[in-house]
């Protein structure tokens, strides 16, 4: 369908596309604009676009109210656990799975694909009890063990998997010839070529952990140990509503840097999805 | 045989000699092919004991439990027969639930893929930007889920920003979260605008790959660009539209924080979701035996849904890539 289009068409299509954006980029300049605008003019009317006497008065709240950068740590450092341990786990898996044989391959990929057959939510409840039987209640394992090893590493399994069948044999053969071992061929030879899967896998792992909330507000109590999205609901006033302006600065301070990493490496994000990711 | 040397700690890491290379003199129990399978073995064991400990037992857990009903503070469990399913089609509010999560998934699909598919239909045209563009409808894609949600929620206040926008033309407008008749598909497309920048990423690199020279030909024919679509790219990308809509249909069912955040399952229940209804009996009224016996229906829609669309891929579906 890619055909040139005549100078009238060109400019209809630039005002859809314009209009179209609007939904998707105008929220979150609304967020950063009314994080930084006071109490008194976050619902002014007629709304400003940019805050009239911007304050960051609601940044300082943000850290006065709750542990934030204690919480930004926890979410930070299970996020980066949880995508470093799925690599692993799944490219091994997903390896061993696509070029090596051995007795009952098949019927233990099937054992491991009917993760992607169960919604985490269908097992909330027995996976709490498991880890209230453990004392793991309160802590952040629940948040790392079962992605790293459960139901969500399964997907990355499988597409770690189908990249790893569409590699050609020949290098593999050429390195065995050499003498090296299973392990040495999946490290060396294998894991260099397979970077653009990775870094799908490594992507959507990192934000499926990052925007976790379910099994945060069922597993973790104390407010030192909440991850950033169940710390954003926190913010509320005496009555239990919201602190819209705190919360808001909280939720840009959560999804700016994640944005400025996503507009560098874009390319990476969309194509690698894309065209390793899903297909 | 160059292995004998090595110690045996190391089979699974290496695998000398080629396969399935026997000693002539000695016939050590670790072949070149038994080191391999253990390396098989070893390389997947993660995956398969995290996918046994944290998928298959639950699973089964889940079943049992549903006969069962418990206290895990006063720490009594006691079979309690069929009496939760007896529940189950018994509960006054069960039909709300399901039909509120039919609504949900149902308008939250077609209008996911029916925009995804503009979106990327548009971004196909030659056009100079057009990267610039995809960039901004996939953002929302990283932002992180209830930062998302929450200024969404702000926007749709009563005195927020999209009712402000609409008193600049004269028009009122409703409490969007706080009535029944706007807090179902205020939600709904809270959620499109949040996910289907991936959506579209998808059908634009099905798209990227249909073959020009077909649309060349049917060009020479003389078919118009609406008959093109639906002659030429739909079946084209078809695979590509079966795997969307598995995927968008399945994450339908697990909204969650969405409705936690905006709506509490408010107003009047008519946005009490599945989900949300089995987080509020599990861990909110702490009935535990009723929150499993939901679990394993979700289980079966679930199941049900994803059977029926792998079903339909033999009618629907023009080529498997």
């Amino acid at each position: 369908m890619s055909r040139k289009l005549s100078p009238r068409a060109k400019l209809v299509l630039y005002g859809v596309l314009l209009v179209l954006c609007v939904p998707f980029v105008f929220p979150t300049w609304w967020m950063a604009s009314s994080s930084l605008k006071p109490v008194s003019e976050v619902f002014a009317f007629p709304p400003s676009l940019l805050p009239g006497n911007p304050t960051a008065s609601a940044y300082e709240k943000v850290f006065e109210l709750q542990p934030f950068g204690q919480q930004y740590f926890n979410s930070m450092y299970i996020a980066v656990a949880v995508t470093l341990g799925t690599l692993v786990v799944s490219s091994m898996a997903g390896y061993a799975f696509a070029r090596i044989r051995f007795r009952g391959q098949n019927v233990l990929f099937l054992v491991v694909l009917t993760g992607l057959l169960i919604p985490s939510e269908v097992t909330i409840v027995p996976l709490f009890q498991m880890f209230n039987d453990w004392g793991m209640i309160d802590t952040h394992w629940p948040l790392v063990l079962v992605p790293i090893l459960g139901a969500p590493s399964v997907l990355a399994t499988f597409i770690m998997r189908q990249f790893f069948l569409a590699l050609p044999g020949e290098l593999e053969e050429a390195a065995r010839m050499d003498g090296l071992g299973r392990f040495a061929i999946y490290w060396r030879i294998a894991m260099p070529l397979a970077r653009p899967a990775l870094a799908a896998v490594a992507i959507f792992t990192f934000l499926h952990s990052w925007n976790l909330y379910l099994e945060p507000i069922v597993y973790l109590t104390t407010p030192e140990m909440f991850t950033l999205p169940q710390a954003l609901t926190q913010y509320v006033d005496a009555y239990g509503g919201p602190m819209w302006n705190v919360q808001l600065a909280a939720a840009s301070l959560t999804a700016f840097p994640v944005l400025a990493v996503f507009v560098f490496a874009q390319r990476q994000f969309v194509e690698g999805l894309a065209h390793t990711g899903l297909k | 045989m160059k292995t004998l040397e090595r110690p045996r700690t190391s089979a699974a890491g290496r695998s000398g000699g080629g396969e399935g290379g026997r000693p002539r003199t000695e016939r050590p129990f670790w072949t070149a092919r038994r080191r391999d399978q253990l390396a098989g073995y070893l390389f997947i064991a993660p995956q398969l004991i995290g996918s046994v400990l944290f998928v298959l037992i639950p699973l089964g857990l889940v079943v049992w439990y549903s006969f069962h009903e418990w206290n895990v503070l006063a720490g009594t469990f006691h079979s309690v027969g069929g009496d939760n399913y007896q529940k189950l089609l018994d509960d006054p509010k069960l039909p709300g639930v399901l039909k509120s999560t039919a609504l949900f998934s149902v308008g939250l699909v077609v209008l996911n893929l029916t925009l995804a598919l503009a979106l990327a239909v548009l971004l196909n045209q030659k056009l100079r930007g057009s990267v610039v563009f995809r960039t901004l409808f996939f953002s929302p894609v990283v932002v992180s889920l209830v930062a998302w949600t929450i200024v969404w929620g702000f926007l749709l206040q009563k005195n927020g920003g999209i009712n402000a926008g609409l008193d600049v033309f004269g028009i009122e407008g409703p409490n969007w979260l706080r009535s029944e008749g706007t807090s179902m598909a205020s939600v709904i497309v809270v959620q499109v605008f949040k996910n289907v920048g991936l959506n579209m990423v998808l059908f634009l690199a099905a798209l990227q790959g249909v073959p020009r020279e077909l649309y060349e030909a049917a060009t020479m024919d003389g078919a118009g660009r609406w008959r093109q679509f639906w002659k030429i790219t739909m079946p084209m990308i078809s695979p590509t539209v079966l795997l969307t809509s598995i995927i968008t249909v399945v994450g339908s069912l697990q909204v969650f924080a969405q409705i936690a955040v905006l709506t509490q399952g408010g107003p009047n229940s008519s946005t009490t979701v599945l989900v949300y209804y089995l987080y509020q009996q599990a861990f909110k009224f702490h009935h535990f035996g009723y929150g499993a016996t939901l679990s394993v229906l979700l289980f079966v829609i679930v199941l049900v849904l994803t059977v029926i669309q792998w079903q339909m891929r033999k009618k629907w579906v023009f080529h498997e890539s």
